[in-house]
């Protein structure tokens, strides 16, 4: 399943201001697979995620989506390529209905495959379905969280980029959340890149991680290696199961 | 069984004791702050000397008023509103509510009755009552015609609130011919009925309406795309010089002139929007602040085109699509062309419906853009301009096409204003003008058509309404100018109506996606003061 390589991040480097937030990261996300970046607040997690994106521009190193080099495309031209994004904080559209919130997700796709997909992301996500009328930011947190996925799966992507989807939710929504990935993952075969801090429940349920200390990637292998790893267990998971 | 009675109830006081109480209070307050404000008047004499008058009188009056004002509202109004939220005990119902008490049939009938008798003795009341009562007795039908016609509208206000803009539409069509005819059967004549309409035509509908297509059109930047622009006034501009310098030179059609001053406005707006890209919210407001009056100065100084301060007169008028004129010297003048009486007021109603039209062109293009990719686009960005990046969304061209598209109509109203008054200077683009199409956008409900319609109606309307108060001038004397509070009162209805609707007249965005079936979304969970 794992087969040709999809998002290539070499030595990347990224300032705010004259402060460096990402010191040569590398990260590899192959076709099919799930890959976790796990660690602390303010390793420069959600960084990467962002770098990826163009919002900040990587200083140095290159960033190759399925063969392109997108270092240097402005954010919307990046999204274009089938990236999409559930970015921090979920950034849903707080005014606007579920349905209209899903209806700008999906102008990637020029809301080719609208109504098939409408009912898919609700196959998924249920209580969405609930809620179709009602404003964004009536919304709970993990309903909104939900919507925020659920609007990136509108534009159909190669990629899907997640940041912290489990932030502030209940266990239970957690569950349903990771649930939802690898069903994704399963059945469609989407490639999904996600930033958690829940460390165990995202190294459960990706194929590889990687943990990232001060803005440099220290440690990388599968799911199950990181999880048994005596560091990362110190580090990440003891006192910590969820 | 025994009933104890606390001590302290005895203390508990009465509504009219406690306002008489809090009516000291207030008229102790109102002393304080207006001793100085209307108490005292400073003044020069006849050598530039400065002098004190003093206004006791005046200061009293005020003060009872405050204090009267007061009592009545905490020994009555209060009772009154607290009543209305309790429930009958034997029927379990709320008491009628104060618009079905006030609206009855009996007084209704009482309304049209006085209303007729009054209008049937209009023209010997003067000699009846003599000058002085005569223009209270006017007032009196005025007063009982509203009501009657309030009455009708509360009648019927289940059909019109659903029917809301479909009816509004209607009425602006029928408007300019039910002011015609109504006139016409209260002259005598119909030469009679157009020329009284000139007023109603000319200073509410036309001047209303295009206030109505300006917000219109700012309410695409502002309601929708959530960009601030405090420099409207400037593609205004832009599409009146447009208009007036074109077709005073080169004698070009208004018909070709209109979507050429839409356009060159259109242009302009991509110019005012590429350095502004980066901008949001309060540094926006100030570029755009600058820009409107850049174009202003530019409008002044730039003699040798522009001809300054003085203006561009002569501007030509519209013709009915080339077929017939509005001058009377022409040989396919209207009336001679229809072999009717000469009148000014064809041009009026012409320009009327012209504008109406160009209303209307407005509204749905909006609507339809609402519809399609280029409008939800701007509502997005209004909401979270990374989340649109991460969307695929290009904000550049989003908002660019926001700020074009905006202008497009404020370059047509422009073109317009130029036709209507013959005249342009750069009096007419002053900051004032910006900061009233925002108000009426921002009172109507940002996004809301028909909030910002029925807000340009109240504001426009009611400031030229002040006009024909002439009654005020028996009751405060004959110095008083209604037209001077205007932008007091203005001021006044601005605050009164934030206060209560802090999201404008129609404060509920109404939803363009749907999966089945429609649903609106109640204004109480939308978030405040956006801009």
């Amino acid at each position: 399943m794992a087969g040709t390589t999809l998002l290539d991040i070499k030595g990347v480097q990224t300032y705010y201001g004259n402060i460096r937030a990402l010191n040569g990261v590398d990260v590899t996300v192959k076709q099919g697979e799930i890959v976790a970046l796990i660690g602390a607040n303010g390793a420069g997690k959600s960084t990467l995620m962002m770098t990826i994106f163009g919002a900040p521009r990587a200083r140095a190193g290159t960033i190759t989506f399925a063969g392109t080099d997108i270092t240097q495309l402005p954010t919307h031209e990046i999204a274009r390529m089938r990236i999409a994004q559930s970015p921090e904080g979920r950034r849903i559209f707080p005014r606007m209905t579920v349905m209209e919130n899903l209806q700008m997700g999906a102008s990637l796709d020029n809301l080719k495959h609208y109504d098939e997909d409408v009912e898919k992301v609700f196959t998924l996500f249920p209580r969405l379905k609930e809620r179709i009328a009602q404003r964004g930011g009536t919304l709970s947190g993990g309903e909104q969280q939900m919507l925020s996925i659920a609007r990136a799966l509108m534009a159909r992507p190669k990629l899907l980029l997640l940041d912290e989807p489990s932030l502030g939710l209940a266990p239970l929504i957690v569950k349903q959340i990771f649930d939802a990935i690898r069903e994704l993952n399963r059945t469609q075969g989407l490639t999904v890149f996600l930033v958690e801090q829940n460390a165990f429940g995202a190294l459960k349920l990706a194929t590889r991680g990687y943990v990232m200390v001060n803005g440099n990637v220290t440690m990388s292998g599968t799911g199950k290696e990181l999880l048994a790893n005596p560091e990362v267990r110190a580090a990440y998971l003891e006192g910590g199961h969820h | 069984m025994a009933v104890t009675v606390s001590p302290e109830r005895d203390v508990v006081a009465t509504p009219v004791q406690r306002a008489i109480r809090e009516a000291f209070y207030a008229g102790a307050i109102a002393l304080g702050l207006f001793v100085l404000f209307i108490g005292l008047k400073t003044g020069q004499n006849i050598s530039n000397e400065l002098v004190l008058t003093t206004r006791w009188g005046l200061l009293a009056t005020v003060v009872i008023a405050t204090a009267v004002g007061r009592f009545l509202y905490v020994a009555y109004g209060q009772p009154f509103l607290a009543n209305q939220k309790i429930a009958d005990v034997a029927t379990g119902l709320l008491p009628d509510s104060v618009a079905t008490r006030f609206f009855r049939l009996p007084y209704f009938i009482a309304a049209i009755v006085i209303a007729a008798l009054l209008l049937v003795l209009a023209s010997s009341l003067d000699g009846l009552l003599g000058p002085g009562l005569a223009g209270y007795a006017r007032f009196v039908r005025a007063l009982a015609i509203i009501y009657a016609l309030a009455s009708v509208l509360f009648y019927f206000r289940a059909f019109i609130h659903a029917h809301f803009s479909a009816l509004g539409v209607a009425a602006l069509a029928l408007y300019p011919i039910i002011v015609v005819l109504s006139l016409a059967l209260y002259g005598g004549s119909m030469a009679a009925g157009f020329q009284g309409s000139l007023k109603w035509v000319d200073n509410f509908g036309i001047q209303i309406l295009i206030y109505v297509m300006l917000a219109w059109g700012l309410n695409i930047v502002v309601g929708l795309a959530g960009l601030l622009d405090l420099g409207y006034v400037a593609f205004y501009a832009v599409g009146a010089y447009a208009y007036a310098l074109l077709g005073t030179q080169y004698g070009l059609s208004f018909w070709i002139l209109l979507p050429a001053a839409g356009a060159m406005a259109a242009f302009w707006g991509v110019l005012l929007g590429f350095p502004v890209l980066r901008l949001r919210g309060d540094y926006l407001a100030i570029v755009t602040l600058a820009f409107g009056e850049i174009i202003r100065l530019v409008l002044i100084n730039w003699r040798e085109v522009t001809n300054g301060s003085a203006g561009i007169s002569g501007i030509p008028k519209v013709t009915f699509f080339g077929l017939m004129t509005f001058n009377v010297s022409d040989p396919n003048y209207i009336a001679k062309v229809l072999n009717i009486a000469t009148s000014s007021a064809y041009y009026k109603i012409f320009l009327y419906y012209l504008i109406l039209g160009l209303c209307l062109l407005t509204a749905f293009v909006t609507i339809r853009l609402r519809r399609m990719p280029v409008g939800r686009a701007w509502e997005a960005l209004r909401e979270d301009e990374i989340a649109c990046r991460s969307l695929g969304i290009n904000t550049t061209t989003t908002k660019l096409t926001a700020f074009a598209t905006g202008a497009m109509f404020g370059g047509f109203a422009g073109s317009f204003f130029a036709a209507r008054q013959g005249f342009v200077s750069p009096e007419s683009f002053i900051f004032l003008e910006s900061a009233i199409i925002l108000a009426i956008v921002v009172l109507g409900g940002m996004g809301s058509l028909v909030g910002i319609a029925v807000a340009a109606m109240v504001m426009i309307g009611g400031t030229e309404v002040l006009r024909e108060l002439d009654f005020l001038k028996q009751v405060f004397g004959p110095d008083f100018t209604p037209e001077l509070y205007r932008m007091l009162l203005f001021g006044m209805a601005m605050v009164i109506v934030m206060l209560w609707k802090p999201r404008g007249f129609v404060g509920s965005r109404e939803p363009t996606a749907f999966l089945k079936e429609r649903r609106a979304v109640s204004s109480s969970f939308t978030k405040e003061g956006h801009g």
